[in-house]
């Protein structure tokens, strides 16, 4: 299904029902490692050509750490979490147990990047497990991939993958916020061309208009 | 007035000097800037994959190296530039994200850079600089009126090639 300007409604909801989930649950795992509360915004479902996502992700030259995993199994996709290089490092320092403000975001030491890592591996398989709960699809993470650098840049090559298909992409964003200290970062699910129908089949609602 | 113009992932645009043709975040995508200096008139493609040929979908021809140097040409020329006058800059082809099992997608900027270059020459355009590889994102700016492609890193500096 290329032609996401077909999805109904129905199916459009479906979608951001199973991200909401599948984030929620997130949420909850990123919660009790850090231990604060974790809050997180209604999903959003963009359908965008490949020039228009690094503005879902605050611009092509921003700063980010990007966690990514590819996702196979059933319905493969790919799974990115970006998060602005300073909430990096604060997340960093609440995973290390050192005092806010002690990481320094251009000195990350392997041990600081391993612990991101982890937490990529956390919130695919958490999010990844509330999906294979409701859809009784089979997904399965691979090791996270770490990069430092522009938005865009780190978009390029996951974005190139579905290119050879493609010429738009499904993003499904849900943001995870710190109580009161402001966002830590988005989570993406990017269903690879032909995923996208196996997902709604399996939801039910697999039926075009 | 000089202005700034965009360019975006899988997307090709033509410019006069004394305009500015900029891209921001390329990864594993090859920003591939050529010119007509004596006419002044230039253009600046974002291209993500090297060959249009194993593609399913090859719609969008500023997204694969062969179609794209086709299309700069053909709006090159429409645009008044003389095809036997053309010269390159490019920069891109990073390699962003570390797996510990490599697959060969994780290739591709090295693969695209290599795409490029070898359809610059079979189309006769002279390469005259690169700035592909390593493992960081560049934005650039191709100034027309000079030919000059200013390559801004995060951490690894900035140069004018």
């Amino acid at each position: 299904m290329e032609d996401f300007d077909k999805l109904s409604i129905l199916q459009l909801d479906a979608l951001m029902e199973i991200a909401n989930i599948g984030a929620g649950n997130a949420a909850t795992a990123l919660a009790k490692l850090i231990n604060a509360r974790i809050d997180m915004s209604v999903p959003r479902i963009d359908i965008k050509s490949f020039a228009q996502v690094p503005d879902l992700m605050g611009g092509a030259d921003v700063p980010v750490v990007g966690l990514y995993l590819k996702v196979s199994g059933d319905a493969p996709a790919s799974i990115l979490f970006i998060l602005a290089i300073e909430r990096a490092a604060a997340l960093v320092d609440l995973l290390m147990g050192r005092e806010n403000g002690t990481t320094n975001h251009e000195g990350f030491s392997d041990m600081d990047v391993s612990a991101l890592m982890e937490v990529g591996n956390i919130l695919s398989a958490t999010y990844l497990g509330a999906l294979t709960i409701f859809t009784d699809l089979k997904f399965y993470p691979s090791v996270p991939a770490i990069g430092m650098d522009m938005a865009g840049a780190l978009l390029n090559a996951i974005l190139a993958q579905l290119g050879e298909v493609a010429d738009q992409v499904l993003v499904l964003k849900t943001e995870l916020k710190r109580d009161g200290q402001g966002v830590v970062g988005d989570f993406f699910l990017l269903p690879d061309p032909g995923s996208l129908e196996i997902i709604l089949g399996a939801l039910g609602v697999g039926e075009l208009e | 007035m000089s202005s700034i113009i965009q360019v975006g992932m899988a997307d090709l645009k033509v410019a006069r000097a004394p305009d500015k043709l900029i891209t921001m975040g390329l990864g594993s995508c090859i920003g591939i800037c050529v010119v007509d200096r004596a006419r002044k008139v230039g253009c600046l493609a974002h291209i993500m994959l090297p060959s249009s040929l194993q593609a399913k979908n090859n719609q969008i021809r500023a997204k694969f190296a062969d179609s794209a140097v086709e299309m700069l040409i053909e709006d090159l020329q429409k645009a008044g530039a003389s095809a036997s006058s053309l010269v390159a800059k490019i920069a891109g082809g990073a390699q962003m994200f570390k797996f510990s099992g490599q697959s060969d997608i994780l290739k591709i900027g090295e693969r695209n850079a290599q795409a490029v270059e070898e359809c610059l020459e079979k189309n006769r355009i002279k390469l005259l600089a690169s700035d592909t590889g390593g493992n960081y994102g560049r934005t650039i700016t191709f100034d027309i009126e000079t030919g000059d492609l200013l390559v801004r890193t995060i951490g690894h500096g900035e140069r004018v090639i």
